[in-house]
């Protein structure tokens, strides 16, 4: 990281101390009839990075714009360190925001850039030049700041985006889809990068995508949503291997959903007129009642290709192939017309061929359809 | 490409070009510079006798006076208007947003007239204060610089509006947001970010104002109340005969115009910065605070009446009896006469017909050689490319003051070897004028559709087997109807009312409606010029309703070709 970053933040021993902490308390925002968010709790600690992802329409950016008081909600608060701020205008929050296509001021260099924040704080012309200077040298943009912001590249445009953002020493840094503007491999190089940097400074960060490997790479904690609801929010091993919904186990990572019964420790599975016995964990949630209309979550390494007639697989045919580089990925028609993905190691196998497949992790996810 | 090829592609398009070159540097070029030559007739005595004219540097003065106040004032409504109404959420938001612009829809002389039967020394509005507060005199009189400037603000804060508006619609409000983010109130995002960004447009708008109180004619002449400005300045000293004078007044007034234009054009390219047009556009927000929300609405519905008035009282007037209003303060009688007599006395509906059939000729021919100057301009690079760019935006720059005396100067008589026909004091100089102020509009409008359309597919269809012929029918021709359009609509609006270079020209056998309000206004007969004033609006107002058909139609047929 260094290497990028030439080196540490002057002021990372401060940032600490003012990195706050965020919640937010039964949020509602409707457009005409739609509601955007639907009664959102939240809370973020001091330090951590939180991602918020769904699908677009899922509301995650009108609850950052919430955050960020570019919008006010119609019921519920936003609070800072226990604080209500609610009603606070967005100058008046002390927070960073990288906005997705960075929202650089396009009449100004790169260094007047960075250093509006200081400028609209009323410190002086050397102090903001001075700090900008630091600031751009620690994103790696060192001798760049008379450039015009038009001249750079995009990934040089973010790191000025997130330059501009933390000179002001934010008690929370709002980043809303900053990566998706890159190109792939860029991309993949900025996730840990800006992981790190936000790990290092210690600084309190929101971040909303819709690309779940971005979210899974940086934050801490993932949020979920759709339609306006928050459906769960944990580690992401949390949402992959214990989903609290379908709405969850359909897009968190690829699976398919079995239906199934639920027998509390293990579910049944019927394909075919066969039954099959399955390991299973599951959010019950209060009162730990079975699902009525339960699914077991099959993720593609979860299960295994064995010979077509032993007697724990399931019969089928492939029917698609997609190469990955580390793993095969298999399409399987199973007998009972259900396709499955399977991940192997297996690069020889064509479309046509018939094989087993079977449940090899126990136990699996179990959700409510 | 082999070069025999493309030398005969080359030869081609100075064949096409060379016609519509040749139309244009001598209804165009060769006026100004008869014009500028013609101010030289007498050495520099004519330029001298400018320099120590009194009447002269008065109307210099007055003439910057009038176009920088026109400036100030202008911006200072259509500014704030564009922002509140792009960025706030109000009662009667909409009905604003549509009557905003109805003073541009006035032609030049009604709008001034209208305000004339409102606000002049006994206009309707001054005689309700003069009376409300018992006044023995009128509380105003409508004349010299200030009322001038009042007439602009009116009639050209639309320009600043638009111009703004448009601005703002294509304006990424993140940036706006982003600058609040990191601290900056709402008077530090104005004027650090907001109005930073919006420069071209604004900087666009104050331009053209400028430009057109400059060169603004009708609203000095009627209500200028002895103050000199050029373009009135022009007219008297070639009534006077003092033609050399004349001249050189015209020279200095256009000028100044194509300075100003220039110099726009240079900062212009100056700015090195392009919006990115990503990013969101703002929601308009309802405000927070209650004063403001009951204060809005109120202002709003203020501004409605005042924008509606004109259009009402000249429509109100057309009912009057002429002759019968006098000191009341709403005209006593109404009647339909007015119009019946203009539809039935064969006298007063020539101007109609006039107006009509020139406006017709006019725009007719702007199409024609306007379509294939644009084709050439934006689909066949040639040496000649600048110049013929160049030529198609000159009318713009020049006052029509300037055009008229130019084709007053260069065809007033039959002289083949200086390529001079005489046009003055026959038909043909009117249509020969709005032909010219015509050009920058339509070539305008068809250069801007030329340029969406994908300059292979002429040569796909070319490519195709498609004759020359075919390609212009099946493929170029339909990529510029919507600027064919819209720009025939434009020139058509403004022959149709055309007044400054009209007074200057016209005969009796070809007076055009405006010249015939001046007349019946100059007599008195209010109701009758105020029949021809809704006369007028209604002809405007068809023209725009057969343009928005020709698009309608225009479109369907480009949609009927894609389903086939």
């Amino acid at each position: 990281m260094d290497d990028v970053l030439g080196r540490e933040y002057p002021q990372s021993g401060a940032r600490e101390v003012s990195a706050g902490t965020l919640a937010l308390h039964n949020v509602t925002r409707a457009f005409g009839g739609t509601r955007a968010v639907d009664d959102v709790s939240l809370e973020i600690g001091a330090g951590e990075l939180l991602a918020l992802i769904g699908a677009s329409g899922s509301g995650k950016t009108t609850t950052l714009r919430i955050v960020a008081g570019h919008d006010v909600p119609d019921e519920g608060q936003v609070m800072l360190d226990g604080q209500d701020i609610t009603n606070l205008p967005p100058q008046r929050r002390d927070f960073g925001m990288v906005f997705q296509h960075y929202a650089l001021f396009p009449h100004m260099s790169v260094e007047d850039n960075v250093a509006f924040g200081l400028e609209a704080r009323g410190f002086n012309k050397s102090i903001r030049t001075e700090r900008a200077r630091a600031l751009l040298s620690s994103v790696g943009l060192d001798g760049a700041g008379k450039r015009s912001v038009q001249s750079l590249s995009g990934g040089e445009q973010q790191r000025v985006a997130l330059a501009r953002a933390l000179v002001v020493e934010p008690r929370a840094l709002l980043l809303d889809e900053p990566l998706s503007n890159l190109d792939p491999t860029l991309r993949r190089t900025m996730r840990a990068e800006l992981r790190e940097m936000l790990r290092r400074l210690r600084v309190t960060a929101l971040f909303v995508t819709h690309d779940q490997d971005d979210a899974f790479a940086i934050a801490d904690r993932v949020a979920l949503m759709k339609k306006g609801k928050l459906l769960q929010v944990g580690s992401p091993e949390d949402l992959y291997d214990r989903p609290a919904s379908r709405d969850v186990a359909e897009f968190i990572g690829r699976a398919t959903l079995f239906p199934a019964v639920d027998c509390g420790t293990h579910a049944i599975i019927t394909l075919n007129g066969v039954e099959r016995r399955v390991g299973v964990v599951a959010e019950r949630g209060p009162g730990g009642k079975p699902f009525v209309d339960a699914a077991v979550v099959l993720r593609p390494e979860a299960l295994a290709f064995t010979s077509p007639g032993a007697e724990t697989a399931f019969p089928g045919t492939i029917v698609g192939r997609r190469f990955s580089g580390t793993t095969m990925t298999y399409d399987v028609l199973l007998e009972g017309e259900m396709t499955v993905e399977v991940a192997s190691q297996e690069r020889t196998m064509r479309e046509g061929d018939r094989v087993g497949v079977a449940i090899v992790r126990d136990p699996v996810p179990l959700v409510s359809s | 490409m082999n070069t025999k090829r493309a030398r005969f592609r080359t030869l081609g398009t100075w064949l096409i070009a060379a016609p519509v070159l040749a139309i244009l540097l001598w209804t165009v070029v060769y006026p100004n510079i008869s014009v500028i030559t013609g101010s030289f007739s007498d050495g520099l005595a004519n330029w001298r006798a400018f320099a120590v004219s009194p009447a002269d540097r008065e109307a210099m003065r007055a003439t910057l006076i009038v176009a920088v106040g026109s400036v100030i004032t202008a911006t200072a409504i259509g500014l704030p208007l564009a922002f509140l109404l792009a960025r706030t959420e109000f009662r009667g938001r909409r009905l604003i947003a549509a009557v905003a612009t109805l003073p541009a829809v006035l032609p030049p002389l009604v709008g001034v007239i209208a305000l004339l039967f409102l606000y002049g020394e006994s206009g309707v509005v001054t005689r309700t204060v003069q009376r409300l507060l018992h006044l023995s005199t009128a509380p105003w009189t409508l004349s010299g610089v200030s009322a001038i400037i009042f007439v602009h603000a009116y009639t050209m804060y639309v320009y600043v509006f638009l111009f703004v508006s448009a601005g703002l619609e294509r304006y990424d409000s993140s940036l706006d947001e982003a600058a609040a983010g990191l601290g900056a109130g709402t008077a530090r995002r104005l004027r650090r970010v907001t109005l930073p960004l919006l420069t071209p447009a604004i900087a666009g708008a104050m331009l053209l104002v400028f430009m057109n109180a400059l060169g603004s004619f009708s609203a000095p002449y009627i209500f200028g109340g002895g103050i000199r400005v050029l373009s009135t300045q022009i007219v008297a000293s070639k009534l006077n005969g003092a033609l050399g004078l004349a001249y050189v007044e015209t020279t200095v007034l256009a000028l100044s115009a194509v300075l100003a234009l220039a110099l726009f054009r240079w900062m212009e390219r100056k700015r090195g910065y392009v919006l990115s047009g990503k990013g969101r556009v703002a929601r308009r927000t309802v405000p927070r605070s209650r004063v403001v929300r009951v204060a809005v609405p109120t202002l709003a519905a203020l501004l409605v009446l005042v924008l509606v008035l004109p259009h009402a009282m000249v429509v109100l007037v057309s009912f009057a009896r002429d002759g019968v209003w006098t000191t009341q303060i709403l005209p006593p009688e109404y009647t339909l006469d007015n119009f019946k007599r203009l539809a039935s006395d064969p006298q007063l509906w020539a101007p109609v017909r006039n107006s009509v059939s020139m406006a017709a000729l006019s725009t007719a021919a702007n199409v024609v050689v306007c379509f294939v100057a644009a084709y050439i301009v934006v689909l066949r690079p040639f040496k000649g490319r600048r110049l013929l760019a160049t030529l198609l935006s000159l009318p713009w720059a020049i006052p029509a003051t300037a055009i008229a005396i130019g084709l007053a100067s260069t065809f007033n008589r039959n002289d083949p070897a200086t390529l001079r026909v005489l046009l003055v004091g026959t038909f043909w100089i009117l249509p020969l004028a709005y032909f010219v102020r015509g050009v920058p509009l339509v070539a305008t409008a068809v250069e801007g559709s030329l340029r969406q359309m994908d300059p292979s597919t002429e040569e796909a269809a070319r490519g195709l087997g498609a004759s020359w012929w075919m390609s212009m029918r099946r493929v170029l021709i339909p990529a510029a109807r919507p600027g064919l359009v819209a720009g025939a609509m434009l020139a058509a609006v403004t022959a149709v009312g055309e007044f400054v270079a009209s007074v200057v020209l016209y005969t009796h056998a070809n007076r055009p409606i405006s010249v015939e309000i001046l007349a019946q206004l100059r007599g008195f007969a209010f109701g009758t010029a105020a029949a021809y004033s809704v006369l007028l609006i209604a002809l405007v107002f068809l023209i725009t309703l057969a343009a928005r058909w020709g698009e309608r139609r225009a479109e369907s047929a480009e949609g009927s070709s894609i389903a086939a």
